[in-house]
């Protein structure tokens, strides 16, 4: 799949298995244990990977704010339908095939990358098999059938001698109302009970001699144990022959970044950027931060006017938030230069002007740098204890990451009953689940409701993004109280 | 009892891991062979010294080795726990990564504290051949769902030395079972739930619906159990704050209403005639097979449940790493030794009158003085039990043997 001594392999098995015209996916859902037999770009594996690495990262975001499953399914379903759409055969307008072959690639390049520690395998098949739970539960009936039928899922039919003999049993089990008979009509499935401790735990089985009677309403939690059973022993066989893959350099950092990311929470940069940026002054900042940023944001601004002064990687991080903020250049070197209040012209210009310019492209090898994400402030650069960047919810001991939240947004809303469910994600590691739960606490006013996130239940992952939500929020407000006027 | 059967002071202790301890027999029924395999040479012991100083992580090649470093240490006590990827004396040297639990017995663990509430012969740590019924109650409902519903063959219970019993599953498919399979056993098994502020502790059905079909068995069991023990022996509804319980788990206020002005009137009525009462007060005031009359019949079914169904000490049983104390250990405060117990003859067993290390001491002086060969359990009181592990291991060793000819056989196929 990846290089060109395997190229050639996979291409002879693909003959092999060339009888005719052959559909190459016929089901919408996929236990993925055909690998893809086919080249792809550098670009293709990077993007298919990344778009479905949101996808479960909000997954693993919607355990740790403990989401209703309902919530975290319509959640998924809306991330599914904007980065990992897969839609059923009777789609007609859209290529199936291409879809279902982006899924499957995005899946096998996460294997790779997610393979290497018993972490991040956990977590990766707890995150795959809730997704294919969410799509298990929302494809049509007919084509789950379909495909459930294509398997072989290792389950007996209990004969009608058996189920007349724990006819009443049975019985008990449905959920149906008393009086109704239906057990000769649902129908029941015998596997060891090992592979559905689920319904064993819930008592939702009938036991005996070691085998569950799983009633055909509960088929799914046969499918989904056998998929988990499957893809760990997939990923753990994937570790073993993983280290030849690293011949291919290319490929190394961009499987580094993706499982940095993961464990992170945070999946990649946000590039909404452009859509709210209206042009904003060097007197503006002031005042939209103490409305709109988020708590490193507003750390760095706070620091900055205390300090007059700001070291290194803090002005790195602040600055390129205020330019995708919509800082001009011009207005940018304004604001620096009133900010450090303590400097001659002179040192300004000489030792900070350059260093603004250049962030703007203006200067040296003039790239257009993006402002950091939550993912890159939260694993590089460490900030030193002198420093004022950093993520607060990962580099403030607790206690003043307690204090500032009160000092920050209490005039926002936030008070002290809030803060043990937020220092718990903290303590967790879910530290956007933190920044996102504030972000939905400070905006209740504005109608944002707890799981809401920054909109469609998203979790923060970027502060430009934090920011600008908040701006249109507020915006959307006055919008709103205008018509009523 | 006399003062000196507690006794298990360290020259005892060291005198009864030289002599009687049956190391070897503790081998076999670990190690599921005679040669020495992984379950025995990867798996952790952990010693509990005087002082309570504890130390994890041990391990041994062969059952000779286990009992010269017990002797060494002379611990109060010692802990079996799972078998790792490694040796676990080599911890250190391994990558944390190469050092996992992989197999462990299935184990659970009930103890009588757990019962405060529903007896009244005695509290806390106390325990007596009366609240040993409860004990007993427990073992047959679970000795009965583990082979009934999960096909378990090799089952051992083993007294705790004091108050309660424990119980290890040797079957291969128990010794498999990942942490989420033994936490699905448990709380398959858990019906008791909810602490001392929670008056209704059994919450087992889907709405008015009946018990889930693993609970019958159970339930028929139990419901046989409850005049006996609950309503006559220990008479739990004596008591006004006793009974007051009940009511609570009465969910009808006409008929506690009618039970609460009749109690407080005949505050002599026995827990037998209280719970006759209270048949008779749903019989008389609805209609069988109407809605409220289902309800509270549901209601009785869970209150004889709540009285008498198994506590089971869920963490032990849960993760595959936890660790258990050892068969024929001896409990430091009262000198029992933690011996098998018979499942099918649990009623029988009188957690007073089991050997203690003075006394087992005591018998082995006796017969070294009638002028007998060496010394150890054969001539003492700890035999039968000694003979009740063999005969239960030599069942685990058949098992295996047979799956090992069972998977010669299909290769030969091949
Ligand atoms: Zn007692």
């Amino acid at each position: 799949m990846f290089n060109t001594k395997d190229r050639k392999k996979f291409v002879e098995k693909q003959e092999q298995s060339h009888e005719g015209a052959q559909i190459q996916y016929p089901h919408r859902l996929n236990f993925y244990d055909k690998p893809p037999l086919y080249d792809v770009t550098i670009e293709e594996f990077e993007t298919c990977a990344l778009d479905r690495l949101r996808v479960l990262a909000e997954i693993e975001s919607s355990f740790a704010r403990n989401r209703p499953w309902d919530d975290l399914k319509t959640v998924t379903l809306a991330q599914c339908q904007k980065y990992v759409p897969l839609n059923n055969n009777t789609a007609v307008t859209v290529d199936v095939d291409t879809q279902r072959r982006n899924d499957q690639l995005g899946h096998f390049v996460l294997r790779l990358a997610f393979c290497r520690s018993e972490e991040l395998r956990r977590r990766f098949v707890k995150a795959e098999s809730t997704l294919f739970r969410v799509r298990y539960d929302s494809d049509d009936r007919r084509e789950r059938e379909a495909f459930l039928k294509s398997r072989d899922l290792d389950w007996i039919e209990v004969g009608d001698a058996e189920k007349k003999t724990y006819e009443k049993e049975l019985q008990a089990l449905e959920i149906r109302k008393a009086g109704e008979d239906h057990t000769n009509e649902e129908r029941y499935y015998k596997v060891k009970w090992t592979r559905v401790p689920d319904l064993v735990a819930k008592r939702r089985v009938f036991l005996r001699g070691g085998s569950a009677y799983v009633p055909s309403r509960e088929q799914a939690s046969i499918v989904l144990q056998t998929f988990e059973a499957n893809l760990t022993r997939a990923l753990e066989n994937t570790a073993k022959v993983l280290p030849r893959m690293d011949e291919d350099t290319r490929l190394v950092p961009i499987l580094n970044n993706l499982s940095q990311g993961f464990l992170a929470g945070v999946p990649s940069e946000w590039n909404g950027a452009s859509t709210t940026s209206d042009e904003i002054t060097a007197d503006m900042v002031d005042e939209i931060a103490k409305k709109h940023f988020p708590m490193c944001m507003r750390n760095l601004h706070e620091c900055l006017m205390r300090d007059r002064h700001l070291k290194h990687f803090g002005r790195l991080q602040y600055g390129l938030f205020l330019k995708v903020l919509g800082l001009s250049i011009e207005e940018a070197v304004m604001f620096w230069r009133k900010a450090f209040s303590g400097l001659t012209d002179d040192k300004f210009n000489k030792e900070y002007k350059y260093n603004i310019r250049h962030s703007y492209g203006l200067e040296g090898k003039r790239a257009n740098y993006p402002a950091k994400s939550c993912q890159q402030i939260l694993l590089t650069d460490k900030p030193g204890p002198s420093d004022c960047h950093g993520c607060p919810y990962r580099h403030f001991a607790p206690e003043n990451l307690q204090t500032s939240l009160l000092a920050t947004y209490s005039s926002h809303g936030l008070t002290t009953s809030d803060l043990p469910e937020i220092m718990k994600t903290v303590k967790e590691g879910h530290y956007h689940v933190a920044c996102t739960r504030v972000f939905e606490i400070t905006h209740s006013g504005g109608g944002v409701k707890k799981g809401e996130g920054i909109g469609g239940g998203e979790s923060v992952t970027h502060p430009n993004q934090y920011a600008s939500r908040s701006r249109e929020l507020e915006k959307s407000q006055q919008d709103s109280a205008m018509v009523v006027e | 009892m006399t003062s000196t059967d507690s006794d298990a002071s360290p020259e005892a202790m060291l005198a009864f891991y030289r002599h009687l301890y049956p190391f070897k027999s503790i081998f076999n029924w670990l190690n599921h062979e005679h040669v020495p395999t992984r379950l025995f040479t990867h798996r952790e012991f952990a010693f509990t010294l005087q002082h309570d100083v504890y130390l994890r992580y041990n391990s041994f090649n062969t059952y000779e080795d286990l009992k010269k470093q017990v002797c060494a240490l002379n611990p109060t006590r010692f802990e079996i726990g799972p078998i790792y990827t490694a040796r676990p004396r080599d911890k250190k040297s391994v990558r944390s990564a190469a050092f996992t639990p992989v197999k462990r017995e299935l184990v659970f663990d009930i103890d009588m504290t757990d019962y405060d509430g529903t007896r009244t012969c005695c509290s806390a740590a106390d325990i007596c051949v009366r609240c040993w019924a409860f004990i007993a109650a427990a073992v047959k409902v679970l000795h009965t769902a583990l082979v009934d519903q999960f096909g378990f063959k090799h089952i051992l219970w083993v007294y705790s030395g004091r108050r309660g019993i424990h119980c290890w599953v040797s079957d291969s498919d128990a010794m498999d079972l990942t942490d989420e399979q033994r936490r699905a056993i448990v709380n398959s098994l858990t019906v008791i739930e909810g602490g001392k502020e929670m008056a209704k502790k059994v919450n087992v059905r889907i709405g008015n619906k009946a018990l889930p079909p693993s609970l019958w068995p159970a339930s028929n069991t139990l419901r046989l159990l409850f005049d006996p023990l609950i309503l006559k022996d220990q008479d739990v509804f004596a008591t006004e704050s006793n009974w007051e319980i009940l009511l609570q788990l009465v969910p009808d206020n006409t008929i506690t209403e009618k039970l609460r002005d009749k109690w407080s009137n005949n505050p002599s009525r026995s827990s037998s005639d209280k719970w006759l009462d209270l048949k008779r007060t749903i019989h008389k005031t609805y209609d069988e097979g109407s809605v409220e009359y289902n309800r509270l019949q549901n209601a009785l079914e869970d209150i004889v449940l709540q009285y008498t169904y198994p506590r089971l000490d869920a963490e032990v049983s849960k993760h595959r790493n936890h660790l258990l104390k050892a068969p024929f250990c001896v409990h430091p405060k009262t000198g029992r030794v933690c011996v098998p117990v018979d499942p099918l003859h649990v009623d029988d067993f009188n957690p007073v009158t089991v050997p203690t290390v003075s006394g087992l001491l005591r018998e082995m002086d006796e017969s070294t003085k009638n002028g007998e060969e060496g010394a150890d359990w054969s001539k003492t009181s700890l035999q039968p039990y000694v003979d009740m592990l063999d005969r239960h291991t030599a069942e685990i060793m058949d098992g295996v043997r047979r799956s090992k000819r069972a998977a010669a056989s299909s290769d030969q196929s091949w």
